[in-house]
């Protein structure tokens, strides 16, 4: 472990604003980026749940 | 105009304005970084134009820096291989900025190759160690030094 | 099926290997891809945390730049990515241009929202670590110039995909775009050898050996290859996602 306590790791050596911006920048885009295409397969799937009950409806009727 | 049309049209503009700015933009930097840049050596031998704005880069001469203790006025050396200038800056500093380290100075060229810095950035090189590993270095090495 | 019967006809006339086929039938390629994604996803995240504790909290600070080099762990990683995926994407985008293939069009156009987001989080980090260190968020430098112009590149490339009516011929344009543009993959690369820049030379991605110590390094590898199994997964992801959205389209059922 590099620093000795949490203010100081908070601090990064007078760096902060620097450091811990680019950080959570990066982590934001980054889940925004990773979660997008786990929505949009969420709702796909959705969309043909109820397509595959609309055909069966269609079929028995 | 058809949506087909104004869709093409739109493309076209589109490409045209991304290659545009791209080669303004390298032109743009190549203009600010070959034509412009010069070495301590260069304003002597009198390469560097006097009316515009230049930069020059060099090593800060370690023992050359004189702060002003009340305004943020500094003037230190910066040197190359050969030449050796004076740069004055008012302003802050990079957090890098010290002896022996390489900086680059954007101002304009004065009498006796003073420059009137309007900025001054400083450069580092691609290693990265701990300041123990530094030390060990700087011990065991003072015979071939790289700076 | 009718699927099935195409695809024996196509087999008899260009004999590519039967898996090539196996893989454009959309059910065997989400089955496939559904299988692959958590062998990605799982140590990428896995990675992605053990990276940023090792690099924020135990690596040690630089001798010059204190703790501001932490910057790295999150610039060099996505700063690597931005040329790597446009290079992938690059690729692809030439496979399906050329030999007609769909679905390396389509892994193509998934490489780009990521590189995309991959260039501008290495702009952003860059200026946060420019700022404290070299004194200045920006500089006009060759560096930093060629590496927005990939910026650029990206954005172009998901335009072009927008601004045609014929989703084919939009491909295709973009594609060409994106063959183009792979002369800035060198001239980034490069840029620090061949202009005066500010921006310093090569850590890592050269043939001497790396200019780091080892207890900087080792977070750092662990990162890069976090970000790129986590790209990879998400270009999956995404692939998956346009498959399934072909089965949606009601003209493709016929």
């Amino acid at each position: 472990m590099h620093f000795s306590n949490w203010q100081e790791f908070l601090a990064m050596g007078g760096y902060a604003p620097f450091v811990w911006s680019a950080f959570a920048l990066t982590l934001i885009i980054l889940g925004i980026v990773l979660v997008t295409p786990v929505l949009r397969r969420r709702q796909l799937l959705r969309q043909l749940q109820r397509l595959e009950r609309l055909r069966e409806q269609e079929n028995t009727q | 105009m058809t949506p087909v049309r104004r869709r093409r049209l739109f493309m076209v503009m589109s490409l045209v304005l991304a290659s545009g700015t791209a080669v303004a933009l390298t032109t743009y930097a190549l203009r600010q970084n070959i034509n412009l840049f010069f070495a301590p050596t260069q304003v002597i031998a009198g390469e560097a134009p006097f009316d515009r704005v230049i930069r020059v880069g060099g090593l800060v001469v370690p023992g050359s820096i004189s702060r002003d203790q009340e305004t943020l006025q500094v003037s230190f050396d910066i040197a190359d291989n050969s030449g050796v200038i004076r740069v004055s800056y008012s302003g802050i500093l990079p957090d890098l900025f010290r002896e022996g380290q390489g900086i680059v100075a954007r101002g304009t060229l004065g009498p006796d190759h003073h420059i009137q810095a309007q900025e001054v950035l400083a450069r580092h090189d691609e290693e990265y160690m701990p300041p123990e590993v530094a030390e060990a270095l700087k011990r065991t090495s003072m015979t071939h030094d790289s700076y | 099926m009718s699927q099935t019967a195409a695809s024996t006809r196509r087999r008899k006339r260009f004999k590519l290997p039967l898996w090539m086929y196996k893989l454009a039938s959309p059910a065997y390629f989400d089955r496939l891809v559904g299988r692959i994604i958590p062998w990605l996803l799982i140590p990428g995240l896995v990675l992605l945390g053990i990276g940023l504790v090792w690099g924020l909290a135990f690596a040690p600070a630089d001798y010059q730049q204190g703790d501001s080099f932490r910057i790295i762990y999150v610039h060099v990683p996505t700063a690597a990515l931005s040329m790597g995926i446009y290079m992938a994407m690059a690729i692809t985008a030439g496979i399906g241009l050329i030999w007609r293939i769909r679905l390396a069009a389509l892994v193509s156009r998934n490489c780009a929202p990521i590189g995309a987001a991959c260039t501008f989080l290495a702009l952003a980090t860059g200026a946060l670590w420019g700022k404290p260190m070299w004194g200045t968020w920006w500089v006009w430098d060759a560096r930093l110039t060629s590496e927005l112009i990939l910026l650029f590149l990206y954005l172009g490339y998901m335009a072009l995909h927008e601004a045609f009516e014929d989703p084919e011929i939009g491909s295709r344009a973009a594609a060409i775009l994106a063959l183009v543009g792979v002369i800035n993959i060198p001239i980034i690369h490069y840029s620090v050898e061949w202009w005066h820049t500010l921006h310093q030379g090569a850590t890592i991605f050269k043939l001497d050996k790396p200019s780091i110590a080892p207890s900087m390094l080792w977070p750092l590898l662990v990162m890069l290859l976090a970000f790129a199994l986590l790209s990879a997964a998400n270009v999956l992801m995404r692939t998956r996602n346009n498959v399934l959205e072909r089965r949606l389209q009601p003209d493709d059922d016929e």
